[in-house]
């Protein structure tokens, strides 16, 4: 009988036929029959990995083999899917948190002429369909493909909206950062094939823990350093670390569900899951891995300071996220790959959460995204208010919130490694907190300070029940990793997902933290995180416009800490003016110069000569095609005796 | 005999078309012949390449034959321009042309030329089917060619006819060191030179060569050539005629010279890296979107190049799928452009913007030539670059990486150019309303060969893998 994870196909087959379907018929089909089919597409993906999520064997991974893609001498990648315990995390929260965020969609678009309605839901649909096969992909190549292909939708999607420059130049440096990244993946991939010839990830890590094993792959082997640090400089474009993070603020250009879906819940979280399917390369590569900590926790601090002090409120969420992905990333480089994925589903959760119900305030608040123009909105929007400070709880971790649980869970991975990475983190928490509630002291508490006639209202129903569902997820979703401080043995994401980590488990150094110690930090750090929603909640709630600009550090925080304006004087001008350099001075009059002097020495050559020959090029050709034409015959018909050229050549 | 066939009706049909009369006449014979030799070249791929060879005395007092043979490669070239042709006539349908049939009559030359080039196993006949392709090209351009024609197609003609003779001193010199006399492949690449001799041909060839491709610093012919020929003679120089380089390069210039091929790698593939960042760097600055093809498309032809000198099976069967892919998609761009410049009169991207609300249907189609341009996998050049790239960087891995930077460069340009042609704001000033159904035909050909040739190689795998057939025939 054959395994049912064989028929894995079936997960990206139907959002690549929604694709298809409402790509190639957009302007024939209905609103309606377009929201059916980009949703129910979805839908299917969801039922299907469900049903592969409950045959996930608990022992070995599935390796479904398709056909081969490229097969040339030594370089073999087939056609391959992966299914075991964390791809089919990844489908549940994908083609799940995806099936709601396409039905509220279907209501936030509305306004949208049939035609770009559609077009939205086709990216939408594609985009599904390649984070589908980077997560199922069974090696590096496959897993590329869906990589590129995620930047792209991402790309699309930024500029959904292209009559507008800012949003198109947004959408542009998505791409072009993410190709930053992708070049590190691509050089890692040939590093592979070079050092262990396959990229297949079964055999790739078999062939890694052997050698490991028999002495040959030293721990700090600088391949492995080299290898797993390229791919970690691809994880940081497309999941926004420090240096590549600062298109993802930009990427809210794009519609709303579009930052709750690909720049929050899935796609900006490729580069945790690449990193934890590669956990005994990263494991091994000690050097790397300290890397990954120190960035991650860097960028998890820088973008909580500048989340401070944003006013726009896609924007707080933008920073929020990529402080988010930080804590993801610190998690990885201490080695708590649980850690990691716990945080990327309860984030999904409560990030898409919050996401979503920011639309629900920006399309209340028609189309407003200042939150110094809010105020007072839990009166015209009790749902999206409610929902929204469920997601404000859970993101800060407040406890029994499914945040807490995996911002825990991290913060203490980070102390066994290090009590300065632990303090750090903490601190990167507790402006999370801050920021959460002063966004949400600003949007829902006080009175209202947008313009009197515009009324905000509540979102309909398509739009508030996908934020139910997400807020009860958000609630209580944590209680799949319940820490054995609180009760042993009762972490059902980590036996879950237990033999995906069993090779790097091995290798790695046990940290144990005292659980004295551990109730102690867990204590103090709830009662400060209390402390400052606390004084947050009562700040913010009394809000007024007061029209005076920021000064000092207030300031530098506001502009991002300029990081745009120096990325833009030390990389982007130097190369365009290089460009202008080579094009105007090099080319025009190096080079050509050169070669039009020999043509015009030329030229002048056959003016001396113009007694014998006219000149005109023409002319020459037509005396070498009747050469050629001769020499042709000479060969067919008619051979005289040609000795003497013969003789020419010699013997 | 088929293979004399490929060669034949062009020639013939092409010789016919000048004695046609009117406008569409002409357009709709030469159409014709490209399908047959379509035809021809899809029966002739079928064969085994054993089974292909075609040999007759021709300057018998030279020894030279008139032998014509294939192998992978050579039949993925063949299909690329046995494909093109038809392509190149449906997209320029509706371009008028003085003339005609003459400019129809000269197209087809060019194909029996580049067809012979292909084919030939003789360096003789090689090196006269190389002149009898730059030649009628050189009169499309300088007859049906923009405002600056002449100049430039001076330029064009000098440059690549310097590069013609020097090889042609190279050809006889190897012809005169053979041990039975004879220009015949097999004979070449026994023959024995001392490294010095060696060190000098081996520069001969390849300057010939390199101008054709072309690779730095000998490429400044081409983005004035491209931007001035007409759109349908500048779809066959890029499109096929530089594979003309590339193509003797791997057939003629590593077999004759396979030691300075390994020595002089290095220095190869510097100069060609070095010309693909050049190019990509020169590309981001352009404002003519047909300038800005030439230099994207150096920039592809450089990685083409390191990649043969690189020296393993994986980069060269890279090499060999990506001249059929870099074919069809840069042909696939110069409609686009083409067709752009049809309906507004300018191919000047400050002068367009906001196409896409007018033109959807040539967007998409643009946006999705632009992807193949930029290598995003699931397209067919990704499967190329990925070869190529994965073999430069077995040779030396920082080459991959230096080269690599052009990945980055190439979204940039490519991206500045969609932005700059489609999105925003339509300028008031453009008249455009959406393409003709002949371009997208031609469009959608291309866009299918590029997804079924990126999701599913093998079948150009398997092409590309038979070996010259006529080597172990002889």
């Amino acid at each position: 009988m054959t395994n049912v994870l064989q028929y894995a196909w079936l997960v990206p087959i139907f959002p690549l036929i929604g694709f298809l379907i409402i790509g190639l018929f957009r302007n024939n089909l209905s609103k309606q029959m377009v929201g059916i089919i980009g949703c129910g597409s979805v839908l299917l993906s969801f039922i299907v990995s469900v049903w592969l999520f409950s045959n996930v064997n608990a022992d070995e991974a599935h390796v479904a083999r398709y056909f081969d893609f490229i097969s040339v001498g030594k370089v073999s990648i087939p056609f391959a899917f992966q299914i075991d315990q964390l791809s089919a995390i990844f489908l549940l929260i994908i083609t799940g948190v995806g099936t709601l965020i396409h039905i509220y969609s279907t209501a936030y678009m509305h306004e949208e002429e049939p035609k770009h309605f559609a077009r939205y839901f086709a990216y939408l649909n594609l985009f599904v369909f390649s984070m589908l096969l980077l997560v199922m992909g069974a090696n590096y190549v496959i897993m590329f493909i869906g990589w590129e292909g995620v930047g792209l939708c991402s790309y699309l999607l930024i500029g959904f909206w292209f009559k507008r420059t800012d949003y198109n130049n947004a959408a542009k440096k998505a791409f072009i950062m993410n190709r930053i990244g992708d070049l590190g993946v691509l050089l890692a991939v040939f590093w592979m094939m070079q050092k262990f010839g396959t990229v297949n990830f079964t055999d790739l890590f078999a062939a890694i823990a052997k050698q490991h094993g028999e002495g040959t792959l030293s721990a700090n082997d600088p391949a492995l350093v080299g290898i797993t640090l390229l791919l970690f400089l691809g994880a940081t474009g497309k999941s926004a670390q420090i240096p590549l993070y600062t298109w993802l603020p930009d990427a809210m250009a794009g519609p709303t569900p579009v930052s709750a879906l690909i720049h929050a819940a899935t796609m900006v979280t490729a580069g945790i899951y690449m990193i934890a399917r590669s956990n005994i390369m990263f494991t091994l590569a000690e050097t790397t891995s300290n890397i990954v900590a120190i960035i991650g926790l860097a960028t998890a601090v820088l973008a909580a300071t500048i989340a401070l002090k944003q006013n726009d409120i896609k924007k707080v969420l933008a920073y929020s996220t990529v402080s988010q992905l930080g804590f993801m990333f610190l998690a990885l480089g201490v080695g708590s790959y649980t850690g990691a994925v716990f945080h990327v589903m309860t984030h999904a959760f409560f990030k898409a959460l919050m996401f979503l119900g920011a639309g629900s305030v920006i399309h209340g608040m028609h189309h407003e995204q200042d939150m110094r123009n809010y105020g007072g909105l839990k009166k015209y929007m009790p749902v999206t208010h409610g929902t929204f400070l469920i997601g404000c709880l859970a993101i800060s971790g407040v406890p029994l919130f499914s945040g807490f649980f995996s911002k825990d869970e991290i913060l203490m991975g980070a102390y066994a490694n290090n009590p300065v990475l632990y303090f750090i983190g903490l601190a990167a928490a507790l402006m999370t907190a801050f920021y959460m509630f002063r966004l949400y002291g600003m949007t829902f508490q006080g009175k209202f300070r947008g313009d009197e006639h515009h009324h905000p209202h509540e979102s309909p129903k398509a739009m508030t029940i996908p934020l139910v569902i997400l807020a009860i997820l958000a609630a209580i979703g944590g209680f799949i990793g319940i820490p054995a401080l609180f009760k042993p043995n009762a972490h059902a994401l980590e036996k879950y997902l237990a033999p995906v980590f069993e090779g790097s488990a091995k290798l790695a150094k046990p940290h144990e933290i005292n659980h004295n110690t551990e109730w102690g930090l867990l204590i103090g750090s709830t009662i400060v995180i209390l402390a400052v929603i606390a004084f947050a909640w009562n700040k913010f709630s009394k809000y007024q416009k007061t029209g005076v600009e920021e000064t000092g550090m207030g300031k530098v925080l506001e502009n991002k800490w300029y990081v745009d304006e120096i990325y833009n004087a030390a990389v982007v001008k130097p190369l365009l003016g290089l460009g202008a350099f080579f094009n105007s001075v090099i080319e025009k009059s190096g080079i050509d110069k050169l070669v039009n002097g020999v043509g015009r020495g030329l030229q002048y050559l056959s003016r001396q000569f113009r007694h014998l020959q006219s000149g005109v090029i023409g002319n020459y050709i037509l005396i070498m095609v009747a050469a050629i034409v001769v020499l042709f015959l000479l060969g067919f018909g008619f051979t005289p005796d040609i000795k003497a050229i013969k003789n020419l050549f010699g013997k | 005999m088929i293979l004399v066939s490929l060669i034949l009706i062009p020639l013939v049909f092409g010789l016919a078309s000048f004695f046609f009369k009117g406008n569409d006449a002409p357009k709709t014979f030469a159409l014709i012949a490209s399908v047959l030799v379509l035809a021809t070249a899809c029966y002739a791929i079928s064969l085994p390449p054993g089974s292909l060879t075609y040999s007759r005395s021709w300057l018998s007092v030279l020894n030279s034959n008139f032998s014509l043979g294939t192998d992978g490669m050579a039949k993925i070239l063949v299909l690329l321009t046995a494909i093109s042709y038809p392509i190149i006539f449906i997209a320029t349908r509706n371009n008028q042309y003085k003339d005609a049939n003459q400019f129809y009559a000269l197209m087809l030359l060019t194909q029996a030329g580049l067809m012979g080039v292909f084919l030939s196993t003789d360096c003789l006949l090689f090196y006269f089917f190389w002149e009898l392709a730059l030649i009628p090209a050189y009169f499309l351009c300088s007859k049906w060619g923009g405002d600056k024609r002449i100049q430039v197609s001076f330029k064009f003609f000098i440059y690549t006819f310097v590069g013609s003779l020097i090889m042609l001193i190279g050809i006889i010199y190897l012809y005169s060191k053979t041990s039975d006399h004879s220009f015949a492949w097999s004979s070449f690449t026994k023959v024995v030179l001392t490294e010095q001799e060696q060190g000098y041909f081996f520069w001969f060839f390849f300057i010939a060569f390199a101008i054709k491709m072309p690779i730095f610093p000998f490429h400044t012919w081409q983005p004035d050539t491209y931007e001035q020929a007409p759109t349908a003679t500048t779809m066959v120089l890029s499109g096929i005629m530089v594979k003309m380089g590339l193509f003797a390069v791997a057939r003629w210039l590593l077999p004759v010279f396979p030691q300075m091929a390994v020595k002089m790698a290095d220095t190869v593939m510097i100069l060609s890296i070095i010309g693909m960042i050049y190019a990509s760097l020169i590309a981001m600055k352009q404002d003519s979107i047909k300038r800005m093809i030439a230099y994207s498309s150096i920039a592809h032809i450089g990685l083409m190049c390191a990649a043969l000198f690189a020296n393993n099976a994986a980069a060269t069967q890279g090499v060999y799928i990506q001249l059929f892919s870099h074919g069809v998609n840069v042909i696939g761009l110069w409609i686009v452009a083409n067709a752009i410049e049809q309906q507004t009169g300018t191919t000047k991207m400050s002068e367009l913007g906001g196409l896409a609300h007018k033109a959807p249907v040539l967007a998409i189609l643009l946006v999705v030539m632009a992807l193949a341009n930029i290598a995003l996998p699931l397209t067919n050049a990704f499967v190329g670059e990925f070869l190529m790239f994965n073999g430069i960087f077995a040779f030396k891995p920082i080459f991959a990486v230096v080269a690599g930077v052009s990945i980055i460069l190439a979204a940039v340009y490519t991206l500045n150019m969609i932005q700059r042609v489609f999105l925003g704001e339509a300028s008031a000033f453009l008249k455009v309303t959406d393409i003709p159904k002949n371009t997208v035909i031609a469009l959608s050909l291309i866009v299918v060969m590029i997804f079924v040739m990126g999701v599913y190689p093998k079948p150009m795998f398997h092409l590309g893998e038979q070996v010259m057939g006529w080597v172990t025939a002889k």
